[in-house]
């Protein structure tokens, strides 16, 4: 079922705007992510999805699940499931009755046979492999267990939406992986539409069919992650997906100088602010005729199929990051402590306002 | 660095092996105190008993006045419990769930039973409650009597008690994230099932445990029921009444006797409640319910 939102704004008191009026789209059977920075407004716009607060009378937003209109229609009569980030569960109950919940407080002529429900819970157990659970208490449970009970439960009365916040947040990283890789996968087998909310962006990028990116309650922009990535439509999303490193200077004569950095550019004359991807910056033992950007190696983390390298120098307001082959790495022979020199491979900028301006490969804007 | 693991990797002796120090010199002055203040005491109490044969303890504590005494302290108890544990419940949750102004007043009030002088308490409530009290005036000429008659004391009881259900119920309501609630709504469940379902199976060790210490008090109250209670021989004496009538007559025997009586009932009552909670709450906890 699609999802449509149109002018749904929030605030609270006198505390200010959570939420600028939001228009998105969702399509049938699409997984969307809500990305952004604690305090963005994502949590606050899935919950008024879920209809766990209302949005702004004014202005009068809309929210309509398909061609039904439900801005007005109570939580319980929405028929979405929603997994909280600390599960949630009742603890009181067998991880069965947990899951059984929601079949077992449908209306008495909706309601299915007591075989039926006990059928239906053991199959959705089977899906998130937890048969074997079934009259554990959920407090003698892992937390990715507890989840994967919360996600049972939440698809017992088989909804059409399903609204996670923050799902994987509180887990750790490997058990984070493979529940990114079972949502995927049960949401491609049961065909649900999805948002989830997250502030981890490669978890976003990774899961989403497409990704909105969220700050100071506004969408910046909605795209696929690739798009997003490659095609960022302003600073703060080009910031908020993956490390930046910046070089801000005076551009004087086509060149750029900080402190004791200088790079060649043919940029108009005044302030700059360029900003680098870490693979978009080479190291090297003497400086390049078109950049002198000394640093010192700080860290050094050799895990993964790149090395990460941490940079610092007195022009730098925070240290930079740079990523490189194994080869690069061993051929340079990185040691912490040692001098050498960053070199641009290309840069970004962006106007006063956040508009992007065209990247630039550094040696073309220096010829 | 490898001289103290070293010394570390010696076998301790046994008696200092706690991570925890000050174990022994804790629990040591702890026990004193209660010894001092509790145990002893009950120890007299006790004592006091021995100058009793068995026919003669019997006597006592099966006297038809003094019988009729537990029936109506029993009664009365239950029913302030009964009524506490319903507003208690209802308080801790407008407390726990609710912003407003004069919070915090209201949330110190709930202790003002425990802090008063209960016979200041006790004063108050006769006098609001008498046929020419405040209260009184209004009720009486519906035919509704509460001074003087088992309604006063039950209602003494529960103005003495009903901070033990709001205090135990609190905080363990202050545990439970409002996300469990709008779980429930989010699966379909209206107010009164997620209430039954879901909040009142959660609270309700903390509800029983709350509801029986407000129970084991009202039996022992005293000073807050006596003025309201009007004391008429088999309809409204209470069992501490009793007591203090058999100390002014000098008879210690008699007073330990019914003492006796009291006390074991309380303790067997507490007893139980503390192990059937312990019981629930190990399989909250992820013990083998």
């Amino acid at each position: 079922m699609s999802i449509r939102l149109s002018d749904i704004a929030k605030h609270y008191g006198r505390a200010g705007r959570a939420l600028e009026p939001v228009n998105l789209e969702v399509a049938e059977g699409e997984l969307v992510g809500l990305l952004g920075p604690s305090g963005s407004g994502k949590t606050t716009l899935l919950r008024i999805i879920a209809g766990l607060e209302r949005p702004d009378r004014d202005p009068a937003g809309r929210i309509l699940f398909g061609d039904r209109d439900v801005t007005d229609v109570h939580v319980r009569d929405r028929r979405i499931g929603f997994v909280f980030q600390h599960y949630a569960l009742f603890r009181h109950m067998t991880v069965f009755d947990n899951v059984a919940f929601g079949l077992t407080v449908l209306p008495r002529r909706e309601r299915p046979s007591s075989g039926e429900i006990r059928a239906r819970v053991y199959r959705l157990l089977e899906m998130v492999q937890l048969e074997r659970f079934a009259e554990r208490y959920p407090a003698q449970l892992s937390g990715g267990q507890q989840q994967r009970v919360s996600l049972a439960r939440a698809l017992a009365l088989r909804p059409e939406v399903l609204l996670l916040d923050e799902p994987f947040g509180a887990l750790d990283a490997k058990v984070r992986q493979e529940l990114r890789r079972w949502l995927r996968q049960l949401h491609d087998e049961l065909g649900f539409t999805s948002l989830f909310v997250t502030h981890d962006q490669e978890e976003a990028l990774e899961l989403s069919d497409r990704v909105a990116v969220m700050s100071h309650g506004r969408i910046e922009q909605i795209d696929t992650p690739d798009a997003l990535y490659h095609a960022p439509a302003n600073r703060f999303v080009f910031e908020f997906l993956g490390d930046v490193n910046h070089l801000e200077g005076e551009v004087r004569d086509g060149v750029l100088t900080c402190g004791a950095a200088r790079l060649r550019t043919s940029l108009p004359e005044g302030r700059e602010r360029l900003l680098l991807r870490p693979h978009e910056v080479r190291l090297a033992e003497t400086p390049s005729p078109e950049a002198h950007l000394p640093a010192t190696v700080t860290a050094v983390s050799p895990v993964g199929a790149e090395v990460r390298v941490e940079l610092a120098a007195d022009w730098m307001a925070e240290p930079w990051l740079a990523t490189l082959r194994h080869a690069d790495y061993e051929r340079l022979g990185l040691t912490r402590g040692q001098r050498l020199f960053a070199v641009p491979r290309r840069w970004h900028r962006f106007t006063a306002d956040g508009r992007p301006q065209p990247a630039a490969p550094a040696r073309a804007a220096a010829a | 660095m490898s001289q103290r693991a070293a010394r570390l990797a010696l076998p301790l002796p046994a008696r200092t092996q706690r991570v925890l120090p000050g174990f022994g010199l804790s629990l040591g002055i702890s026990l004193t105190f209660v010894s001092l203040v509790l145990l002893l005491p009950m120890t007299g109490l006790v004592g006091q008993l021995k100058g009793l044969s068995l026919a003669e303890y019997w006597a006592i504590v099966s006297d038809s006045r003094v019988v009729a005494s537990y029936t109506v302290t029993i009664g009365a108890a239950a029913v302030a419990a009964l009524a506490n544990a319903a507003f208690g419940l209802l308080m801790a949750w407008v407390l726990v769930r609710y912003d407003f102004p004069g919070k915090r007043l209201l949330d110190a009030l709930m202790d003002l039973p425990f802090a008063l002088p209960t016979a200041v308490a006790g004063i108050t409530l006769a006098t609001l409650y008498a046929g020419n009290g405040w209260v009184g005036a209004l009720l009486e000429p519906l035919g509704l009597q509460v001074a003087y008659t088992w309604v006063g004391i039950a209602l003494a009881m529960a103005f003495t008690s009903i901070p033990f259900v709001v205090r135990t119920v609190q905080p363990v309501l202050e545990d439970l994230p409002p996300e469990v609630d709008e779980a429930a709504m989010t699966l379909g469940a209206g107010d009164a099932t997620g209430f039954r379902r879901v909040l009142l199976p959660y609270l309700w060790p903390a509800l029983v445990t709350g509801t029986g210490l407000a129970f084991v008090r009202s039996l022992g109250e005293f000073g807050a029921i006596i003025f309201i209670a009007g004391n008429a021989p088999f309809e409204t004496e209470i069992t501490s009444l009793m007591i203090f009538v058999k100390l002014q007559e000098y008879d210690y025997a008699g007073a330990s006797a019914i003492a006796s009586v009291v006390l074991a009932v309380s303790l067997a009552l507490l007893l139980a409640i503390n192990v059937w909670q312990g019981r629930f709450i190990r399989k909250l906890h992820g013990g083998r319910g």
